[in-house]
């Protein structure tokens, strides 16, 4: 149809880049017109830009002639459609190190200095994302415009960074230094209405109307945002640091120094320097080049590489739109709005109303708590279609079931959608304990069957555990990985395992928490010996979290499926269940959860071995997982952990943390345990490949 | 010979009265709810669907056009027509009767007819002086001139017409719809217990309906953003009865009229949509039809005596298809009022009415109560204006099907004086 080709057709020139230009340097196009310099950002060979040390230097290349003859004005841009910039070159990060990162550091800081210092108006237009050394150029330009949905952000913390070509003295000298503070210590985006609120930018506009108003800006038709009275207060020490210690307050709730360093690194620049730019350049390069060698940063830049290399197993095409989940419990209504909120076409299939109609007002909590407006709500909510009569299986592409961890049921309810599905349609199932081999056999086309493990909450956690049983084609593993990928989730390719890898690695974990407090160590304490060790919640904490009543599922069904020994299933679990306090659902487990989470805080040493008793038996259950090939290497398990329990990101990853602490060294403590504790402790075969 | 036309499916939202405050949907909404299990049960993709067509009388202002507005909520491409219709009550059936127009006319083979109302989202309105003072106040440029405005401020500026009651008065003559139902009570002497009586069966049928899981495949359970599930239509009064009728006092003519709120249809909020396809397109993509729309037609008469439409709308066209009142196996007559149905009847089996006035030699017939409305109609469910007449349809169809019968009418009156009637027929 003609009408189907209209805004392709009219999306060819959607950029405003100026007139067509020449290549000016390396990445950068440049082109003229009525006084007025465009210098496009284009990286060859990538979708979006990456401010590289090619970038830098071309840059460079560039302001150093336009200093010899300056133009009206300098716009700088980006021609990819996506956005202005990603960021700087992470992976070239490991290469630099000490006195060769200062000296890179001051290359960067010089050739934005060089664009702060050119005697016409700079104006950055920005579209979609400016993040990090993007935002920094940005920064550097004396004006941004910014086109409507473009976000800012410096998400360097996350890789235990904080800004470092100049991102620190310039924002905390553009805006309200406390807002700039807080978006560089959290690394949240401002949104385009916030950046313009908070004075980030000039202008907000629409794409269509760029070239006017970068007029508007070269002819000085525009306010420049004011700056407030608070701004000028902060250069009064005193008073930075009374903000300065409130900040490390709140950093510590989340970040506690000795595992995170760079907030408070960051904190003291802007404390000592917030009064003198040129100081703060300095002592910005100084600190970020010791930050860069920082063990904290080398393994959070290793998580941002593992989400990398999870997300490219996902790459292909998955040729599914349309969704069919069965069960709306809270994991369907999960998976379901989470899929229609990426944009699939789902159908919620469940014979009771009343469960599909909690599921609504579950996706609908989901939407407000992604900060979805209220059309992209609408929006969401009628892609997902409540579906009492089972009408969406003869259309849906893929099939997830998402009923109650009973295999009879499932058989049944495999059977009848083998039966309603339409031929190469994909039956997946989220069970997490169940053996897909078993599962298998009442399923009508095996190569086509797999699990589809999702963890809970589905909005929340990354990680989703794709199971293959012998008889799965590699084409549906593929396509599945390529659907997580499609709805914005990281997929983890398994082999068919007791516990796949995730729950294979918890349980003893959770498990072994029960055994001590049965022992006597109070919940408290052994929690607390789980966050110290950097995970983001206690053992007994994510066991309520989870539900008591799967935990006993999957301990049981662990420990009946595996050879090793397991822990002994703790009476109080079992009297807990059968009392029907479950944990987090049932307002009550082994905390009360009617006041929300629980917030341990230790009041007694536990033993000396309490973290390794329950870290190590997690570490060797991964190293059995390599060892039988359940996983493909020692990054997908680290990556999987990562992603779905929130293992202490900043140790890299359980097999990390093993090999940095020494695979002979864990070995021998595990025997150790083993000798003390008993024969659940005996370390796997693996450790002395 | 004209290309044959056939109902393939249909589904509606169950209908829900409105309760004093706006309910959980919109007319899209609801025109989503059903559409959304209706187009995932066919057989083809919902691109085949070449134009939609929507009756709607009390259009909100986010959804201009709420065909359009439906039809791309519903996934259907950027390319597809859509547009609305109103003719008042008749403006559900109006959709039908358009999309049956363009197929058989062989520019189009399927096309999804529907009709949608939320009455409980009916605006309250601003007085026009209110209006006025609003706009002086708005326009005035400086201090002076703005207090002035301000002084012209009178409480009974902030209240509101309620744009219901307006909307179901007719502007021409000034009568309330109910009035014109007391005309036709008073004329075709229909009395209090008589119009109680086939209330009180319309509650018992549609009961019954629901019970037998008759609707089934035509009700679609609804859902709203708080967690609340609507099943099925929520207006029915299954321990109604004639003590309970006899007690509201009448509705629009106190203290002698015979209309009263138990005997009229209620306020309600509800959609439907039908499926119309062209022989080709049954074929081609293996449709099971559930009927063939065979005519239809509209009439128009003093808007006083509205309620009469279905006969002045019925009548040729039987005569046209040279069928009589006993051919009929099954009708569906809009339950607007029990004392205007009644009328109906009354009329068909008067000889000087039919003589007189339909230029009828014989009576037209007496329609038996068996006959008629088999699982109730508008006052055990509720009258959403812009749905009614797609329901109306719909349900003659599946009604049809059930009991078995080969001819159908389906026919309603229409606030403004006017009336519609489509004959349907088993295949």
């Amino acid at each position: 149809m003609m009408a189907n080709k209209v805004l392709d057709f009219l999306d060819k020139s959607k950029l405003e880049l100026g007139p067509p230009g020449t290549a000016a340097a390396h990445h950068w196009r440049q082109a003229e017109d009525d006084g007025i310099v465009w210098l496009v950002l284009d990286c060859p060979d990538s979708p979006v830009n990456i401010v590289s040390e090619e970038v830098l230097t071309g840059l460079d290349a560039a302001l150093r002639k336009l200093a010899e003859t300056v133009p009206r004005a300098l716009v700088i841009r980006s021609a990819k459609p996506g956005g202005f910039a990603a960021g700087a070159d992470i992976d070239s990060f490991d290469r630099i190190s000490g006195e060769s990162a200062i000296r890179l550091l001051e290359q960067g800081h010089a050739v934005l200095d060089r664009l702060e210092a050119l005697p016409c108006p700079t104006i950055a237009v920005i579209h979609g994302a400016a993040l990090g050394a993007g935002f920094e150029i940005a920064l550097a330009c004396d004006h941004r415009i910014a086109i409507d949905g473009a976000k800012f952000a410096f998400p360097e913390v996350n890789l235990g960074l904080h800004p470092g070509l100049g991102g620190t003295f310039r924002l905390t000298g553009l805006i309200d230094p406390v807002e700039a503070m807080t978006l560089m210590l959290t690394g949240k985006s401002a949104h385009t209405q916030k950046a313009k609120k908070l004075g980030i930018v000039d202008i907000v506009t629409q794409e269509r109307h760029v070239r006017a108003a970068v007029g508007a800006v070269v002819d000085g038709k525009i306010d420049p945002p004011a700056k407030g009275l608070k701004a000028r207060a902060f250069a009064l020490r005193k008073l930075r640091s009374l903000a300065a210690a409130r900040m490390r307050a709140e950093a510590e709730k989340k970040a506690p120094p000795a595992h995170f360093p760079a907030p408070y690194a960051l904190i003291d620049l802007w404390e000592i320097h917030g009064n003198d730019p040129e100081a703060m350049q300095k002592a910005e390069i100084a600190s970020f080049a010791g930050l860069l060698d920082s063990e904290t940063s080398r393994n959070l830049r290793r998580v941002f590489f593992l989400r990398r290399s999870l997300k490219k197993d996902g790459g292909g095409d998955d040729g599914i739109s349309h969704v069919h989940v069965i069960g709306a419990g809270e994991m369907g209504a999960g998976i379901a709005g989470w899929a229609a909120i990426r944009g699939k076409r789902v159908t919620l299939g469940d014979i009771s109303p009343e469960a599909l109609a909690r599921a609504i007002r579950q996706v609908a909590q989901i939407c407000r708590d992604s900060h979805l407006n209220s059309i992209e709500t609408r929006d969401a909510l009628d892609r997902l279609m409540p579906d009492p009569k089972g009408y969406g299986y003869a259309g849906a592409d893929l099939v997830i079931e998402a009923v109650p961890e009973d295999a009879d049921l499932k058989a049944k309810i495999h059977r009848e959608a083998g039966a309603r599905m339409k031929p190469g349609a994909i039956l997946a199932t989220n069970t997490s304990s169940l053996a897909l081999a078993e599962l298998a056999k009442s399923v009508p086309d095996p190569a086509r069957f797999a699990g589809l493990h999702f963890f809970n909450p589905v909005a929340k956690m990354q990680l989703v555990e794709i199971v293959s049983h012998d008889r799965t084609a590699p084409d549906t593993a593929d396509r599945l990985a390529a659907f997580c990928a499609s709805i914005d989730r990281l997929p983890a390719a398994l082999r068919d395992y007791p516990g796949f890898l995730v729950n294979r690695a918890l349980t003893p974990y959770l498990m072994e928490a029960m055994v001590l407090m049965d022992e006597g160590v109070p919940k408290v304490v052994i929690d607390r010996a789980a966050l110290d060790f950097g995970m983001p919640m206690g053992p007994v904490t994510l066991a309520d979290q989870v539900g008591l009543d799967i935990c006993l599922d999957v301990a049981e069904s662990l420990k009946s499926a595996l050879d090793k020994p397991m822990p002994d299933i703790s009476p109080r679990l079992r009297e807990k269940v059968e009392a029907g306090e479950t944990g987090k659902k049932a307002g009550r487990g082994f905390y009360d959860w009617s006041n929300g989470a629980p917030h341990p805080q230790a009041t007694e040493a536990g033993p000396e071995d309490l973290q390794d008793r329950l870290i190590l038996p997690m570490l060797d259950a991964c190293m059995e997982c390599l060892r039988m090939n359940v996983v493909r290497n020692a990054d997908q398990v680290d990556g999987a952990m990562i992603f779905a329990t929130g293992f202490a990101p900043f140790r890299g990853g359980p097999m990390h943390y093993a090999r940095t602490r020494g695979f002979d060294r864990i070995r021998d403590r595990l025997a150790e345990l083993a000798d003390r504790h008993g024969e659940r402790f005996r370390p796997d075969p693996g450790w002395d490949e | 010979m004209t290309r044959a036309v056939y109902l393939v499916d249909g589904a509606r939202t169950p209908f829900l009265k409105a309760r004093g405050k706006p309910g959980p949907f919109t007319p899209v909404d609801l025109a989503v709810q059903c559409g959304r299990p209706l187009l995932a049960r066919q057989p083809f993709g919902a691109d085949l669907i070449e134009l939609v067509i929507l009756g709607c009388v009390n259009v909100i202002a986010d959804e201009m056009n709420p065909a359009r507005v439906a039809a791309l909520r519903l996934g259907l491409p950027d390319s597809t027509v859509a547009f609305s219709v109103q003719i008042n009550c008749g403006s559900g059936m109006q959709s039908i009767d358009t999309a049956l127009r363009y197929i058989r006319e062989g520019s189009h083979d399927i096309i999804l007819a529907g009709g949608t109302e939320a009455l409980s989202h009916a605006p309250l309105v601003l007085r026009r002086e209110a209006v006025e003072w609003l706009g002086s106040l708005n326009n005035a440029r400086d201090v002076v001139t703005r207090a002035k405005a301000m002084a012209g401020f009178r409480p009974q500026f902030l209240k509101p017409v309620i744009g219901l009651e307006r909307g179901l008065t007719d502007p021409v003559t000034a009568l309330n719809m109910g009035q014109t139902a007391e005309i036709l009570a008073h004329r075709f002497g229909i009395d209090r217990a008589t119009a109680d009586a086939y209330a009180l069966d319309s509650h018992q049928r549609l009961t019954q309906a629901q019970e037998q899981g008759w609707l089934e495949d035509e009700v679609m359970p609804a859902f709203d953003r708080d967690g609340n599930a609507y099943p099925q239509d929520d207006g029915v009064r299954p321990d109604s009865d004639m003590q309970g009728l006899a007690k509201p006092k009448p509705a629009f003519e106190p203290p002698y009229g015979k209309v009263t709120a138990g005997n009229a249809s209620q306020i309600t909020d509800g959609a439907s949509w039908t499926i119309l396809a062209s022989e080709q397109a049954v074929e081609r993509h293996g449709l099971s039809p559930l009927a063939r729309i065979v005519d239809s037609e509209w009439a128009a008469l003093d808007p006083s005596v509205m309620g009469l439409g279905p006969v002045f709308s019925t009548t040729p066209l039987l005569r046209r298809q040279g069928l009589s009142c006993g051919d009929i196996d099954l009708w569906e007559i809009n339950e607007a009022f029990a004392a205007q149905v009644l009328a109906c009847l009354a009329a068909w089996q008067d000889a000087d009415f039919c003589h007189e006035v339909l230029g009828l030699e014989q009576p037209f017939g007496r329609i038996d109560r068996d006959r008629l409305n088999v699982d109730g109609g508008a006052i055990s469910l509720g009258h959403p204006v812009g749905t009614s007449g797609n329901r109306i349809v719909l349900h003659l169809a599946n009604a049809m099907r059930r009991l078995g019968h080969r001819r159908g009418i389906a026919t309603e009156c229409i606030g403004g004086g006017q009336g519609g009637a489509m004959l349907l027929e088993a295949v």
